[in-house]
């Protein structure tokens, strides 16, 4: 059994190397794990950092998206024969030790998909980011027919099975609300496990913001309306 | 004295234009048959509802409408809207094969690392 770790990266250099190194710590007792971070065309020094600490790097030469450099790193767990797949914010917001508890119903056969919630877990998320986050999530729901109570975690676990049928088409931020489409399409098992969050100001002015989030819902409509 | 209105002539020079417009590219590969000669009928009608007001007035009222111009700003807003959820659905399918392409270069390049 062999899992991969995915951290999609877009100029993080402050971060990532503390990011990875915790990871690498937190998981060194367990060895199936292997770490890859996807690094998005950043333009500062996000690729330097991630291979400092001796993870595999792939490196996107023009910036994608999220969507984009999630879709990579899945690509490259399929086609390495990972058995399952994480994916990990870079910007230091979720705790590795989370991991190894978000995959116990992958391992244990429960579900095909884990979605780390952030509002039910330790920590406290901002007003504003509630808000927005239960918006995202009754949308979600409205549009792909499926209840989560974190629509936006970035913290999600994929079995085998999962990896094989989920096919992202989104490239930015709305990809985190399309996952809920595919495994609505593919009538994939979804459990949600609390998760602690860790929100500092770095991470608070990355990731979604207050003000794209209306650009996300038109992107949504849009792919369906296509 | 011209038969044409100035407004008419104007009118009928930038259609020529467009005519060049879409057989050029045509020519040059860029856009394919259908699209010729969809661009070759809205244009052949503006032209007829130039040279022949009454046309319009004559299609309105088969629709229903009052007026042929109102007949006409109906009709073109349509074909705008519709042109440009072409174009929007386009750049995006651009886009994601940009990202195909990016992801394969990313992919190859690490297998060849190791």
């Amino acid at each position: 059994m062999k899992y991969l770790v995915i951290v999609p990266a877009y100029n993080e250099s402050q971060v990532i190397f503390r990011t990875l190194t915790n990871l690498k710590q937190t998981l060194k007792k367990s060895p199936k794990f292997d770490i890859v971070v996807v690094d998005d065309g950043s333009t500062d020094s996000t690729y330097k950092e991630a291979k400092k600490a001796k993870v595999t790097v792939l490196q996107h030469k023009l910036n994608r998206g999220l969507g984009g450099a999630l879709s990579t790193g899945l690509e490259y767990a399929k086609r390495n024969h990972y058995n399952l797949a994480i994916t990990f914010d870079a910007d230091g917001q979720h705790d590795p030790k989370d991991i190894i508890r978000a995959i116990r119903p992958i391992e244990k056969n429960q579900a095909d998909v884990v979605i780390g919630t952030r509002t039910r877990g330790k920590g406290h998320m901002p007003i504003d980011r509630s808000i927005l986050n239960w918006s995202s999530n009754i949308f979600t729901w409205v549009l792909f027919g499926v209840w989560t109570t974190d629509s936006q975690s970035g913290f999600r676990a994929f079995s085998k099975n999962a990896l094989q049928l989920i096919q992202i088409k989104t490239q930015q931020m709305e990809v985190s609300s399309e996952f809920f489409a595919e495994i609505k399409r593919n009538n994939l098992r979804l459990i949600e496990v609390p998760i602690k969050v860790i929100y500092t100001k770095y991470s608070r002015a990355k990731g979604q913001t207050n003000m794209n989030a209306l650009n996300v819902f038109v992107k949504l409509l849009l792919r369906l309306a296509r | 004295m011209s038969i044409f209105l100035p407004i008419q002539i104007l009118l009928l020079v930038f259609l020529l234009f467009a005519f060049t417009r879409v057989v050029l590219r045509y020519k040059d590969g860029t856009i394919p048959l259908g699209m010729f000669l969809f661009w070759i009928g809205i244009w052949a009608l503006a032209t007829l509802s130039i040279i022949r007001p009454d046309f319009t007035t004559y299609l309105a009222r088969k629709a229903g409408i009052g007026r042929g111009a109102d007949a006409v700003i109906y009709g073109a807003l349509i074909v705008a809207f519709y042109l440009i959820f072409r174009i929007t659905v386009i750049i995006e399918n651009l886009r994601q094969d940009i990202t195909r392409v990016v992801r394969e270069v990313a992919l190859k390049q690490v297998k060849k690392k190791k």
